[in-house]
């Protein structure tokens, strides 16, 4: 059943097109690859999922409703979490008091708890920094620390913006190792946005390539890995 | 420059001493030496001009040492670079002295160079008090110097003795008066000789405050030990007592204090409401306001307009107690309404916006449109003294109890807010606002909260400032009151409800205690506030947070 339906949406930047007609469809339980290079319209397309873009035509709909009805924070106790581009830890608070903010718009203190020590389970680093203040922990434990934090809304769709981003090698496989692992333990639907093609596709189901706006070729992650097409543009493979 | 000194590096001391001289001989040419030197701190010794005319030379001496590329750190030049760095400092004041007698028309230029003044400089000894001056500076060099090679309990002995001086000299005039009725005309006389203390006396307190300082670990270990011993559950009596007693303290304070000091007590509540009103802009928000007289200008205006009753029976003449909520609410609205166009801004430009806010008001208050409701320039008069139940308070000892309510309320709140889901939600809106919406926080609501609640304790604070002084006038609600409320914050601590109260009774409470300060009240706040930025950016008692922040060193605003 699909879960996030985007229908040919267009945004702009005052002149610039930046999305021209985007169609992603992602069902519920997988985790859905959105790839591309540099400026080809991967945070837009998230933005505009998430309520910070107006779009000029299209629609986004979430479990069959139109999205345009919900304010951007609304999103949230809809059930749509993001980990922004850059991570976006609160870099002054612990890890905790982050952790707690994740779950700003649940009132469910039993359930909060429950889920605090399990995504604690899930982040082994994390448990060990509990009172470590965010903004002095490396770059993959704060990457961590947002995918963990975003857990704590239990969102039925979690968008993360390229996690990878600036990390070693070896803690980028650590973390789409995580990302799989959180799409198989809580079945949450995980919608990856990535210029590391390679890794993404491998833990993904689906996947998508944007270029400049538009998709320009989609289908099973495993068939996407072998495009020859794909292989030379993304995957730096001749 | 890694490389260890072996001798000191002259030049660069010259340098560093000169440039302390500066600030002698710049608070001599401003005039406030000659203003400060009436007062004395110890009877036919020393003078608050002497004071501050030692700063300098302590300063520079103390500081030196810390600098390691300019001198090495053992003892013989730690105290030969001292009294040579304090020496150096008189340089600029030897020259003053020497060009206004050379130079007869120096007045002409700078009209503060006067004859009292060079007889403060020159210990009234005529010329032959330069060869003085420059071996006083010497010696509070290498005193200042010689500071750091004493243990630990030795300096918190020194820093005892100083504090303890200047704070029972200076306000001498006004223990005297609070003294008096407590202890008895001869043990004041004993102490203090008009205002000032008397030599024995000081010698005393020295002798007390510096014992207090070297036994200081000794005392604490027994209090410890003491805790220790009456189990847990007592301790929290003991805590219990402690706050009980430090309440029934504050109750009868105005009485202990007398009439003057208490009046005194009611403008620091009056900015203590204003800083914890502010702190929850700035300190737990975030928000940069700089206009914040207009919650106070709104909270006086609607006292003062609906409570008066002028001679020609033509006042609303409500009461006090009907009208104060109505304050509140009122500067709430404001607070809610101005929010409204700067949802959007941030930083610097809410600053500036909020800063023309303040204009706003100032401008509508002494307009002519509304000059039938408001009384333009004249303002409002004829405001009544709070009354209930026969009981009036009208002089300061009465009013402070009014105060002291209003502030235990905003108190209160702020403590609340402080830990709820509220403060929370402003907390991380004041890191990032773009990640906090990410997390479900409503940017628009928080913000308007902010603004709203923290307007509320200013409306409280001018509708109490209407009443207190019985009339307003449009010059009150300026931008120096939005800037003293800053100040007190930052000083204190920005972000810490503690800090706010030090900060008040510190930046408030000084200039009104010593008249000297009013005049260079602003060249004292600037000086302050440039110096803690500089040794104590988290200011005198840090909020938690940010200590926190300063100490793992993540940048902070
Ligand atoms: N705030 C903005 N104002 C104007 N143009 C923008 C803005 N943000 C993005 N763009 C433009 O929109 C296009 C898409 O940008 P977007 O950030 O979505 O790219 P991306 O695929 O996420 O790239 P990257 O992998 O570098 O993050 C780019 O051409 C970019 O320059
Ligand atoms: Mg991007």
């Amino acid at each position: 059943m699909s879960l996030l339906k985007v229908n040919n949406i267009h945004a702009y930047y005052g002149n610039i097109h930046a999305l021209k007609g985007v169609t992603i469809d992602v069902n519920e339980g997988e985790i859905v690859s959105l790839i591309g290079s540099n400026g080809a319209g991967k945070t837009t397309t998230l933005r505009a999922i998430s309520g910070l873009m107006s779009l000029r035509e299209g629609s986004v709909e979430f479990e069959g409703e139109d999205i345009a009805n919900y304010a951007s924070h609304d999103l949230v106790g809809r059930g749509i979490a993001m980990v922004p581009e850059g991570r976006g830890v609160f870099a002054k608070m612990t890890v905790m008091e982050n952790l707690e903010l994740g779950a700003y718009t649940r009132n469910d203190a039993d359930g909060i708890k429950q889920d605090l020590e399990r995504i604690l389970e899930l982040f082994p680093r994390l448990a060990e920094r509990k009172t470590q203040i965010s903004g002095t922990m490396s770059g993959g434990e704060q990457q961590m620390l947002a995918m963990g934090r975003a857990m704590m809304a239990q969102p039925k769709l979690l968008l993360l913006d390229e996690p990878s981003m600036g990390l070693a090698p070896i803690l980028v496989e650590l973390i789409f190792d995580t990302v799989k692992e959180l799409n198989e333990s809580t079945g949450t639907t995980i919608l990856l946005v990535e210029q590391n093609a390679h890794m993404s596709l491998q833990v993904s189901h689906r996947g998508y390539v944007l270029q400049t706006g538009e998709i320009v070729t989609q289908g099973n992650a495993k068939d996407l890995q072998q495009d020859e097409s794909i292989k030379k543009a993304y995957l730096g493979i001749e | 420059m890694n490389k260890e000194l072996t001798t000191i590096d002259w030049q660069k001391l010259a340098r560093y001493g000169l440039l302390w001289g500066v600030a002698a001989v710049y608070v001599s040419v401003i005039g406030m030496i000659e203003s400060f030197s009436g007062r004395s701190i110890i009877n036919n010794t020393l003078t608050l001009a002497q004071v501050l005319l030692f700063i300098p030379p302590i300063a520079a001496g103390y500081m030196i040492v810390n600098r390691k590329e300019i001198m090495p750190q053992d003892r013989n030049s730690v105290l030969m670079g001292g009294a040579a760095v304090g020496a150096i400092s008189s340089a600029w004041v030897v020259l003053l002295i020497i060009v206004q007698g050379a130079i007869p028309g120096i007045r002409n230029v700078f009209i503060n160079v006067s004859p009292a003044l060079i007889e403060v400089l020159t210990f009234g000894l005529g010329f032959a008090g330069v060869f003085i001056y420059v071996a006083v500076t010497a010696v509070l060099g290498l005193i200042g110097a010689s500071v750091h090679l004493l243990p630990d309990r030795g300096r918190r002995a020194v820093y005892n003795v100083v504090l303890t001086l200047l704070i029972a000299g200076a306000f001498g005039e006004i223990f005297t008066q609070v003294l008096r009725p407590l202890v008895g005309n001869v043990v004041v006389r004993a102490l203090y000789t008009g205002g000032a203390l008397n030599l024995v006396a000081a010698v005393v307190l020295v002798a007390i405050a510096g014992g207090l300082g070297w036994y200081r670990q000794e005392n604490q270990a027994r209090y410890e030990a003491f805790r220790g011993e009456i189990g847990t559950p007592r301790q929290k009596q003991v805590y219990q007592y402690q706050v009980a007693i430090g309440i029934i303290l504050l109750l009868i304070l105005p009485w202990i204090v007398g009439r003057f000091l208490s009046d005194v007590m009611v403008t620091i509540g009056l900015f203590i409401m204003m800083g914890l009103g502010l702190n929850i802009a700035i300190g737990m928000a975030g928000l940069l306001d700089l206009g914040y007289v207009t919650n106070y200008a709104v909270g006086a205006y609607i006292l003062g307009i609906l409570t008066t009753v002028p001679p020609d029976g033509s006042g609303y003449g409500f009461s006090f107690w009907i009208i104060l909520p109505l304050c509140l609410f009122g500067a709430m609205s404001i607070g809610f309404v101005f929010g409204l166009p700067v949802l959007r801004m941030r930083g610097d430009y809410l600053a500036i916006a909020t800063l023309g806010f303040g204009e706003i008001i100032r401008i509508l208050a002494i307009s002519e449109w509304l000059e039938p409701l408001a009384g333009g320039a004249q303002g409002v008069l004829y405001i009544p003294k709070p009354e209930i139940f026969g009981i009036s308070f009208s002089n300061p000892q009465q009013l402070y109890y009014v105060v002291f309510a209003g502030c235990a309320l905003v108190l209160y709140v702020s403590w609340r807010l402080n830990n709820s889901r509220t403060g929370r939600q402003w907390m991380a809106m004041r890191e990032d606002e773009d990640v906090a919406q990410a997390m479900g926080i409503n940017l628009v609501r928080t913000k308007l909260l902010a603004f709203t609640i923290s307007a509320a304790a200013g409306g409280l604070a001018g509708g109490m400032f209407a009443a207190k002084l019985g009339t307003i006038f449009p010059t009150s609600f300026n931008i120096l009151v939005s800037i003293n409320v800053l100040s007190l914050i930052i000083v204190g601590g920005i972000g810490s409800i503690p800090g706010v109260i030090v900060g008040a009774i510190f930046l408030i409470g000084t200039p009104e205690l010593l008249r000297e300060f009013v005049e260079y009240r602003l060249l004292i706040y600037g000086a302050v506030l440039v110096w803690m930025m500089l040794a104590r950016p988290e200011g005198l008692i840090p909020s938690a947070v940010r200590k926190r922040e300063l100490k793992s060193g993540v940048d902070s605003l």
